[in-house]
């Protein structure tokens, strides 16, 4: 019996699509179909062991042109929330093997803007010019204020990022660098703090991972890989309301730690701490929010977070390597959701061992990411090669 | 002596105030910034809602805040949001005194002037017949 219900799941198969600044000839649909494709052949699988899909508004479509109905369906939005909703499925008997994928192509067409799911419309920030960039600022400069946290240490975890990315022969900004923390400094100011080179870039892509019961996972090709935890915290609607750091409600907790609850409850379900994580697939639309997740998830004290990353231990054969695929600053950032599912397909890798570039040896366990406190809402997943 | 922070010109999106949000935008109009407060458990609610944020009770009515408060966080921004904005411009979230938080753009100040903590009153622009924004300016 299980100590948690997660840990009878099992992630089987990973895929990335083409990933690309622009992927000529591609449409959001013809690009997560090729994911598809991908994640199939990872797995040996077909379309009809499929029983579930989990795949945002692609669910439909990918049900009706695999003929694999009647199928289970998520409806939640295509990131670790919905990897939880697809274990959860797998875990109470509604299904046994999910699709999970998502892709974009095509959308960020109007360069002279920011990319059109940075800014959604919203009364109270419409006429302020506001999209992530600043929202996330907006984060970043108080806790700038309150604990001193320097624009060089924001620039030392984007180039440990993009670093990562310059080496993956696969990422958008493959051989880009090597980036220097100068290097981050010296490019233009997008919104204070975060100059460009502390942002997430735009690009186009797709990924798709397939996940089945623990007992099924024992006949495929691949080392599986259980979900030792994971929960989703939010703090209300991304980019509608001031992304203050002290929003709070009777708990207590407030919205600079987002992702601490989540990560607790994670933690508790497969009995680790910080210590026992030997790779941080946190995301990264921000320099400063990898330094945020490590205080808010008990890496290290609260302030601590600028000092903690120094000195090379978030790099590789550092204590606990970051992003170790470049994230959305460097591997590719498709939109709204695609990206986050990157971030658990990187950990997936991670564990298997495949890592064609910045491989942990010996990865036990990956913690994955999403969302930040500018969005208010952080979801966790924790991912391990054996379960407790 | 940096460049000093106009408001945005016509043509930027604007709001479109809900049942519950209109009297917040009414009050712009008038010169006033409104907030509601709970007439059950006393808490402010801000952004205007339909029911109070501290003890969900739908007992709000409305009060004119004083306009001033003190500046939370701020971020100049380089890279306009569309080319509609022009920039630079400084987003900030300010503390009223009277204790809820606004997101809006500080303006009159020098565009490396702007700190948490800095001293602001609101100030109006109209935009459009129906929208009056609230911006801030600093206190002397």
């Amino acid at each position: 019996m299980a100590k948690h219900p997660f840990h009878d799941v099992a992630i089987v198969g990973i895929a990335n699509s083409e990933q690309a600044r622009v992927l000529e000839g591609h449409d959001s649909t013809t690009i997560t179909f090729q994911a598809v494709h991908r994640v199939l052949a990872d797995t040996g699988l077909t379309p009809w062991d499929i029983d579930g899909v989990a795949a945002g508004p692609f669910s439909g479509p990918l049900t009706y042109y695999m003929r694999n109905g009647p199928a289970w369906r998520s409806h939640m939005a295509p990131s670790i929330p919905i990897i939880l909703d697809a274990a959860s499925a797998i875990a109470t008997g509604q299904c046994h093997t999910v699709l999970v994928a998502h892709g974009s192509a095509g959308i960020y067409t109007e360069r002279a803007s920011t990319a059109p799911w940075t800014r959604p419309a919203n009364e109270f920030v419409v006429a302020y010019g506001m999209f992530t960039a600043a929202e996330f600022a907006l984060i970043a400069q108080r806790h700038m204020h309150m604990h001193g946290t320097t624009h060089e240490q924001l620039a030392t975890v984007a180039a440990t990022i993009r670093n990562n990315g310059h080496a993956h022969p696969e990422a958008v900004y493959h051989g880009r660098g090597p980036f220097t923390p100068d290097d981050i400094l010296a490019s233009r100011m997008v919104s204070d703090p975060f100059h460009l080179l502390d942002c997430a870039m735009t690009s186009e892509g797709a990924c798709a991972l397939i996940l089945t019961t623990r007992e099924r996972a024992q006949d495929l090709p691949n080392k599986p890989v259980y979900i030792l935890g994971g929960a989703c915290d939010s703090f209300g609607p991304s980019y509608q309301h001031p992304p203050a750091w002290d929003l709070a409600g009777p708990s207590g907790r407030n919205n600079g730690y987002t992702g601490r609850w989540a990560a607790q409850k994670s933690f508790a379900m497969g009995e680790l701490g910080p210590t026992d994580v030997d790779v941080c697939e946190f995301y990264d639309p921000f320099s400063f929010e990898i330094i945020r997740q490590f205080e808010a998830y008990g890496f290290c004290e609260e302030g601590e977070g600028g000092d903690f990353i120094m000195d090379g231990r978030i790099g590789p054969g550092g204590q606990f390597p970051v992003t170790t695929d470049g994230g959305t600053m460097s591997f590719s950032h498709g939109g709204a959701a695609v990206q986050q599912l990157q971030r658990v397909i990187r950990g997936v890798e991670q564990l298997r061992g495949t890592c064609v570039s910045s491989q942990v040896p010996d990865a036990q366990v990956a913690m994955c990411s999403n969302g930040g406190a500018g969005a208010l809402f952080t979801d966790v997943m924790l991912l391990g090669t054996e379960t407790p | 002596m940096s460049e000093i922070l106009q408001p945005q010109s016509p043509g930027i999106p604007l709001p479109v105030p809900t049942i519950y949000s209109q009297s917040y935008w009414d009050g712009c109009q008038v010169g006033e910034l409104r907030f509601q407060r709970c007439q059950d458990c006393g808490a402010i609610t801000m952004d205007p809602a339909p029911a109070c944020s501290a003890c969900f009770s739908e007992n709000l009515e409305w009060e004119v805040s004083t306009g001033l408060g003190e500046v939370y966080s701020w971020t100049t921004v380089w890279r306009p949001q569309t080319p509609a904005f022009t920039v630079p411009y400084v987003a900030v979230i300010v503390t009223l005194d009277e204790g809820f938080w606004l997101l809006a753009n500080i303006i009159n100040c020098p565009v490396d002037a702007v700190h948490v903590g800095m001293r602001v009153k609101t100030t109006f622009v109209e935009l459009s017949d129906e929208i009056t924004l609230p911006y801030f300016e600093p206190v002397e």
